[in-house]
């Protein structure tokens, strides 16, 4: 598993893999809302938190048909399927690598792209735990969301149409925890709800996943 | 009753047949309910004290509402069904089943709109019951479009419905984070069976037979869409045949 781990890494960091793709897209969504809503600093620090999440969601959305399109294209995945490993720990592992090179990047540049946003001073670490918190389970649920569509072509707008019903309560506990955090107020209730979905999706969905993989795989 | 004779009705022909004698009476049935029902509700009720005459859209906005929710639910019982016991006729009641869910879900909302235009002074708030239920409808429509989407029928039928099984433990979670998220201007529940403050008994009753006419129409609908779907697949198995032979 940790093998399939690495292997994934370094599929993704190589030239075309689609590394930093993601963190190019968060920018592009954080420059371009001051031209929607103009530039006033406190109109910006008030929407600042919802931004940032909703550009996090659409960035890691933009990746997800890569999780697994490329191994069933060239037969990997096959491959992979009759290997001694279980399914659910191959998806686990393949949504691991989706975090890492998507979430992760996103969570760690986020307090740069929240001053661009003129975020409030108190908001930082709220947002950043809250993203820390909320992608793995944007990742787990968009490799769910990979494993119903890779059978099929051009499988990526019905792919997003499955997936953002599914990221409705991730968003609106992470947005809420940042916005609480932003405006200095306590966080602790959505940051436990988040946490928990977090762990409940990242226990119980890789069986999902493994289950309709093993439909499209017959 | 022995509930195994049940699954008789898992076998396509003895589906069809029994359902096919059944539908003209569910067909009556259903129209004579709605328009006893509807013509009740707009015509011999009184108007209300406060909202005059638009009270009246409760009609249609109530049953809809009911029926898209306790379709996905339906949906839900014969995915697992299909899971579990993989009866062509269950994945075939639950396709059946997803756009008139989302046809009832768009009443729904329309009606609402329509109701709360002159009442709350806006077609849309984002409050948790209107929120939720463009969710719904945003579930329903990845459903159809998920079904429409594969070729191979088992294959299609088993996607759906993890996806089904899947959506609904998301919906129910969507549901109530919406709650935490906003706090709404719709009303609580009018007719629920054991609180005091539900609507008077001559609002009740109309409604009551607009629902059953509801019902009985999706009924009808499914069972229709079902045999539909049954005869096009044998169809195509024939055509299939032929053109091996």
């Amino acid at each position: 598993m940790i093998a399939l781990l690495m292997r994934d890494l370094r599929l993704a960091m190589r030239a075309g893999g689609g590394f930093g793709l993601g963190l190019a897209f968060f920018l592009i969504v954080v420059t371009l809302v001051p031209f929607g809503v103009g530039p006033e600093t406190g109109l910006l620090a008030r929407i600042a938190p919802g931004i940032l999440w909703l550009g996090a969601l659409l960035a890691c959305l933009l990746s997800l048909d890569r999780i697994l399109a490329l191994d069933w294209e060239d037969g990997s995945l096959d491959l992979l399927a009759t290997s001694p490993l279980p399914l659910e720990g191959i998806v686990t592992m393949k949504a691991l690598a989706h975090w890492i090179t998507t979430g992760l990047p996103l969570v760690i540049a986020s307090p740069l792209f929240a001053v661009l946003m003129s975020l409030p001073g108190a908001g930082y670490a709220p947002l950043v735990l809250s993203l820390l918190l909320g992608t793995p389970a944007l990742s787990v649920i968009g490799t769910f969301g990979a494993a119903l569509t890779v059978g099929i072509k051009r499988g990526g707008l019905l792919l997003s149409l499955l997936v953002l019903p599914l990221y409705v309560p991730t968003l609106i506990f992470g947005a809420e925890m940042a916005r609480r955090g932003a405006e200095g107020a306590d966080t602790t209730t959505p940051m436990l709800m988040l946490a928990g979905i977090s762990a409940g999706v990242i226990a119980l969905l890789p069986f999902a996943s493994a289950a309709v993989l093993r439909v499209n795989l017959r | 009753m022995n509930l195994n004779a049940l699954w008789e009705y898992a076998n396509p022909l003895k589906f069809m047949r029994t359902t096919e004698r059944a539908l003209p009476y569910f067909w009556v049935a259903a129209v004579v309910c709605l328009v006893v029902g509807l013509v009740w509700g707009f015509f011999f009720t009184p108007d209300d004290f406060r909202q005059g005459s638009t009270v009246k859209i409760f009609y249609l906005h109530v049953p809809s509402a009911m029926m898209a929710i306790n379709i996905w639910v339906m949906m839900l019982i014969t995915s697992l069904v299909w899971i579990v016991r993989r009866h062509h006729v269950s994945a075939l009641a639950a396709r059946a089943a997803a756009p008139i869910g989302a046809v009832m879900t768009v009443i729904a909302l329309a009606t609402g709109a329509i109701w709360g235009q002159p009442m709350w002074g806006t077609w849309w708030a984002w409050d948790p019951r209107l929120t939720s239920f463009l969710i719904l409808f945003l579930f329903y429509l990845g459903y159809i479009a998920l079904w429409e989407a594969i070729e191979n029928d088992d294959t299609a039928a088993d996607l759906t419905a993890v996806l089904c099984l899947v959506g609904s433990v998301f919906a129910l979670l969507s549901r109530y984070a919406v709650n935490f998220w906003n706090q709404g201007l719709h009303q609580g529940a009018s007719l629920s069976l054991d609180k005091k403050e539900n609507v008077a008994d001559v609002f009740w009753f109309p409604a009551l037979v607009s629902i059953a006419g509801f019902v009985l129409l999706f009924i009808a609908l499914v069972i229709l869409r079902t045999n539909t779907e049954i005869r096009a697949r044998r169809m195509r198995a024939l055509l299939a045949r032929e053109r091996l032979g």
